[in-house]
């Protein structure tokens, strides 16, 4: 089945009119974000969706960028005539803030000292990065989403953004995600810093100019793929199949598949993401919590939310299992939130939400046509 | 559209604001959409029944009934629907008394297990009645429990609540055709459907 695309896109970039106070009271002078937007701006300005990233993710969503072979990490989700559809929206991503794709990070120059921030970049929040992208929809021109979108990491700011910026949310779909991380996701995440922090590149995040901890970084992804995978794909995927080769090398080679797949990812993965951005990015993540924020009337935050949400969760996802997601909707029923909540049964884990899933685009196509018409009601 | 369906939904008041347990793929919830104007929700433990809902445009919950119906607060809803269900709740009772704290009002409709057909089936063969309402044997049932229009009556004034109004119907076995039974409905009707409210409600 031919799916049409978008086609070529281009990265551009929004520098924030000022300076950007984070939540742990640090403040950045200079943020600039990178994104990509397609499809068009209704005149009433009413069409416009966000989609909000991963850990790993950028804001090349869809298309393709010029002499570029591979397409945006949603090109199934995301173009004309598909679930979330350019000819009808107009569809905005940005990279994180704390991230390593364009937009300010720990890898971006300090103004202060004319080098590379390093460690010396402060850390910030998922709440911070929702700051940062509502400069963004504001300098668009746009006061209230459509939609916010969202897996994983990115969940948890399509949460934030409904929270935050409450009136600015029609409706809010955080897919795979969770309101906060358990003490196992937790202990991934701090297991793949340590990994990066143990690398003698390192130096304690001053490496911009020297040789990288790649090593590190290709470690803390390799952890992370295990993650994002389950036990049955892993089964399924690689079994205890050998690479190449029909008996054991009887040396410590990559002997199974299993173990030349995630070796292949995280050489991959170097080449492409910062080590710091990896440090930052996934402390925001574990510091996210929603569920005991309070307003200044003492209620949860969600109290606040104005947004028509559509939780999604997967059956085979143990990073941000079912339960997490049942727990943030039985808090929506609670403040008499209107939610819709489903939980697909697919085997491919916590990634599940990235690969082809004719129910999923169903089910975001429907939600989005009733969130227009809702919209204009 | 089925029949038992239509007569709940003409007890429904315009714009009132609706909970459909056991919503299947979502056929009253838009219809309440469409000609109440109801802001409807629906649960359903089916994930192909949820799916469809949410694609054409409807608020559902993915889960058991009987978790997810302890999460709202007090008098969410106007009108809660148990629409065909109750034969299969493990707890009526703690059931009925959750939908009445959740919804001023709620829906009860069962298939009536005192038919002439169940009756006949029992008093000439000897045997467990299947009917096109109750479409199973005993070892494959999932009805546990068998209800009949006096009986639920009966149960009203042991759980103490009230019956604000009855119909009992009489379909066909598509179950689009249908009328109301006024004449011998313990023994004519197929379904029995109530609309009930606590204790010390009248007709509003």
């Amino acid at each position: 089945m031919p799916n049409p695309s978008i086609g070529l896109v281009d990265k551009k970039s929004f520098t924030l009119p000022g300076a950007l106070t984070l939540e742990s009271g640090e403040r950045l002078a200079e943020v600039s974000l990178a994104y990509e937007t397609y499809g068009e701006l209704n005149a009433e300005r009413t069409n416009a969706i966000l989609i909000c990233h991963a850990l790993s993710g950028d804001a090349h969503v869809a298309g393709f960028h010029p002499g570029a072979e591979k397409e945006g990490w949603w090109e199934i989700m995301v173009g004309p005539g598909k679930a979330i559809d350019t000819d009808r929206y107009f569809v905005i991503c940005s990279n994180i803030l704390g991230g390593c794709m364009g937009s300010t990070g720990p890898s971006s120059i300090n103004p202060v000292s004319g080098k590379a921030y390093g460690l010396a970049f402060p850390v910030v929040t998922i709440s911070d990065m929702v700051k940062a992208q509502k400069a963004l929809i504001d300098h668009l021109g746009i006061t209230k989403l459509l939609s916010v979108i969202g897996g994983s990491i990115g969940g948890m700011q399509t949460l934030e953004w409904s929270i935050s910026f409450p009136e600015m949310v029609f409706s809010a779909i955080p897919l795979a995600t969770t309101q906060r991380h358990s003490a196992l996701a937790i202990a991934f995440n701090e297991v793949a810093r340590q990994a990066i922090m143990a690398d003698p590149h390192w130096q304690h995040g001053d490496y911009y100019g020297g040789p990288k901890p790649d090593l590190g970084l290709a470690v803390a992804r390799m952890i992370g793929h295990i993650t994002y995978l389950s036990d049955t794909a892993m089964r399924h995927k690689f079994g205890r199949r050998l690479q190449d080769k029909n008996d054991f090398s009887f040396n410590f080679d990559a002997d199974f598949q299993v173990e030349s797949y995630l070796r292949h990812q995280g050489s991959k993965f170097v080449n492409r993401f910062d080590a710091n951005s990896f440090l930052y990015i996934t402390k925001a993540a574990d510091y996210f919590d929603l569920t005991t924020r309070l307003t200044q009337e003492g209620k949860s935050v969600l109290s606040k939310a104005l947004a028509r949400y559509l939780v999604i969760s997967f059956t085979s996802d143990w990073l941000y299992p079912t339960r997490k997601s049942k727990a943030m909707v039985k808090a929506m029923k609670k403040h008499n939130i209107n939610v819709s909540f489903c939980e697909i049964e697919a085997e491919w884990g916590h990634d599940a939400f990235l690969l082809p899933n004719p129910r999923l685009a169903d089910m975001l196509s429907g939600f989005l046509d009733r969130m227009t018409k809702e919209y204009h009601l | 559209m089925r029949f038992d369906l239509e007569v709940i939904a003409s007890w429904i008041t315009p714009r009132a604001k609706v909970l459909d347990l056991g919503c299947g793929t979502g056929e009253l919830l838009a219809l309440l959409r469409d000609q109440k104007e109801a802001a409807c929700t629906g649960i359903d433990l089916g994930e192909d029944n949820i799916q469809s809902c949410i694609a054409r445009g409807l608020t559902v919950i993915h889960g058991d009934i009987n978790e997810e119906v302890d999460d709202y607060a007090d008098h969410t809803f106007d009108f809660v629907i148990l629409s065909q269900t109750l034969q299969q709740v493990y707890a009526p009772e703690t059931l009925i008394k959750t939908l009445l704290r959740i919804g001023r009002r709620v829906v009860v409709s069962f298939p009536n297990f005192s038919h002439w057909r169940c009756r006949c089936q029992l008093f000439f063969q000897g045997q467990a009645p299947t009917t096109s309402q109750l479409p199973y044997y005993w070892y494959n049932s999932p009805n546990i429990r068998v209800i009949t229009i006096k009986d639920f009556r009966a149960f009203a004034r042991e759980a103490s609540f009230t019956i604000l109004s009855e119909a009992a119907i009489d379909t066909d076995s598509h179950e689009h055709q249908g009328r109301i039974v006024t004449f011998l409905p313990t023994i004519r009707a197929t379904y029995g459907i109530f609309l009930i409210g606590s204790q010390g409600q009248g007709n509003e």
